[in-house]
């Protein structure tokens, strides 16, 4: 999300050039805690605040406010000759863990699965082992199948999938071209399955999304404002469109 | 102009002396870098977890045996495509080919040594991985193999041109004197040539595996990076992770001085002694053939 912040920081600095904002990685946790320490005005984070984090923020005189700002979608894709359109969340985690091995077991043709994942450091890599691997459940261990290929960039991923029908990857909606097949994914067996797009990641129904928040001090005042409108408005969710992820169409500050 | 040309004297000896002893001090310098920053790892992490069959970083699974394992099969099977080739191209243009024919093909050979590795990649992963897929009838064609032939075809400028200058310093006597026993072109060059310049013959192929091992962005690309301990022969038409791409996609985002970084330096560690080892024996049996040699001549 970094990426994000970066390129919303540029864009508004050229429009507002007497307001000067500086952008910090480190992940979800460094931001949240700098806010609660008092050292930043906002942080952009791509988990929810936790309670005791709000909690130790109050007790320093805080009170965040939460803004969803922008929605991260994560694609699961096949090649587009694979007649499997449509996998559980329970089937797509025994898929990457090593428990089904062949497509025919979740209704494809007789094909060994080619499992194909992004290297451990990509945030999406360590988004799709708790959401989707170990189901969101937070005592669940399951790790990635050692024979999962670790590809170190989206393209690779896209090469392979392209060409080769046994494959399976995921990826962040955005980087997925139109001659891949997307699979429509359902939380449990009874439905309904959901293909990722712009109004189902928006409506919830689609699972493997997240919201992505940022966080002021108290309700925001003048300069802040005005940052935050300004990235609920259209250029700002351009911006969140082209780096590949979902933009939000309700305008709530 | 006589005191300018003392002060040359004096200066420029000395540039040259600094120059070839920094070669050393890097070396050198690099290795305690080296060192420090990776030998904490046998106090951080058990030894039962660095024998741990899955490497895992961000779980605390820091099993290295897959990664030696893919970077010596790739390796290994490089070479088997490197040594016959670039020694059987070596004798071809030394030994076989007419001079014309030499001429256009050293520059070739020389030119295919400066192809961009990345490149190579390229080619990899679009023509050679779904050719493999196809025709071998696998899951996938990222494999062990893939890295392999292209690793092959990166060492084999190498090994050429070392091979083919150690065919062309064989004295023109001993084949003139082979020809005049009745042997034929092929057992002159089997008998007498290739045994003779067997030293530079050795270099080449070290050097080869030299650079084979230490390849990273190739077989980044074409070998699907998937850490599984490769024991069996058929591993060979599996992916596989090696040492050297291991670190290269995991050392830019990890935290200077956490157990995960202190592994990858171990890790660059076991591969310097690997080519450390493969560079001495390089260099003792040159040390020893040269000796041969001299006794055989006085």
């Amino acid at each position: 999300m970094v990426n994000l912040a970066l390129a919303w920081a540029e864009a508004y600095q050229t429009i507002r050039p007497d307001v000067r904002i500086s952008v910090t990685g480190g992940g979800s946790g460094t931001g949240i805690a700098a806010l609660l320490n008092g050292t930043v005005d906002i942080a952009n984070a791509s988990r929810k605040i936790k309670p005791e984090e709000i909690e130790q923020a109050q007790a320093n005189g805080i009170e965040p406010v939460e803004f969803v700002v922008a929605r991260d979608a994560i694609a699961v894709i096949v090649h587009p000759d694979n007649p499997v359109s449509q996998l559980t969340l329970q089937q797509i985690s025994d898929i990457y863990s090593g428990k089904i091995n062949n497509w025919s077991e979740v209704g494809g043709e007789d094909r060994p699965i080619v499992r194909l994942s992004r290297e451990t450091n990509s945030g999406t890599h360590v988004y799709f082992l708790e959401t989707v691997l170990r189901l969101g459940q937070k005592d669940n261990k399951t790790l990635f199948s050692m024979d999962t290929l670790l590809l170190p960039s989206s393209e690779g991923i896209i090469n392979e999938i392209r060409q080769n029908p046994n494959a399976i990857g995921y990826d962040g909606l955005g980087y997925v071209p139109h001659d891949l097949k997307i699979i429509a994914v359902a939380e449990t067996e009874a439905g309904p399955y959901v293909l990722p797009m712009i109004s189902t990641v928006n409506d919830k129904t689609y699972p493997i999304a997240r919201d992505l928040y940022v966080y002021s001090v108290g309700q925001p005042q003048g300069v802040i404002q005005d940052y935050l409108e300004w990235i609920h408005a259209s250029e700002a969710q351009e911006i969140v469109a082209e780096l590949g992820f979902v933009p939000i169409l309700v305008h709530n500050p | 102009m006589n005191s300018k040309q003392n002060w040359q004297e004096f200066l420029i000896p000395r540039l040259i002396k600094a120059c070839g002893y920094s070669a050393i001090v890097f070396v050198v310098l690099i290795f305690f870098f080296l060192l420090r920053e990776g030998l904490p790892t046998l106090v951080e992490v058990p030894l039962k977890s660095l024998f741990d069959p899955r490497w895992y970083p961000i779980e605390e699974h820091f099993g290295i045996l897959p990664l030696i394992s893919g970077s010596l099969l790739v390796t290994v099977g490089a070479m088997l495509v490197a040594v016959p080739f670039g020694i059987g191209t070596a004798v071809f243009i030394s030994e076989i080919a007419p001079r014309w024919v030499r001429e256009i093909l050293k520059p070739l050979v020389e030119l295919l040594g400066g192809l961009p590795s990345v490149m190579l990649g390229f080619l990899g992963i679009l023509v050679l991985a779904p050719f493999l897929r196809v025709f071998l009838d696998l899951p996938t064609g990222l494999t062990a193999l893939a890295g392999s032939l292209l690793l092959g075809g990166i060492a084999v400028p190498t090994v050429v041109s070392i091979a083919e200058d150690a065919l062309d310093a064989v004295p023109r006597g001993y084949r003139e004197a082979a020809w005049a026993l009745g042997a034929t072109k092929w057992q002159t060059i089997w008998r007498v040539t290739l045994p003779a310049a067997r030293s530079g013959v050795l270099t080449a192929v070290m050097l080869g595996i030299g650079r084979s091992i230490g390849e990273t962005m190739t077989v980044m690309m074409v070998t699907g990076n998937a850490p599984v301990l490769a024991v069996k022969l058929t591993s060979i038409f599996s992916p596989v992770r090696t040492m050297t791409a291991t670190i290269a996609a995991e050392m830019g985002e990890v935290a200077s001085g956490s157990v995960h970084y202190r592994v990858l330096f171990f890790i660059g560690i076991v591969l310097f002694l690997i080519s450390l080892v493969v560079n001495i024996s390089a260099s003792a049996m040159i040390f020893r053939a040269k000796k041969r040699a001299e006794r055989v001549l006085s």
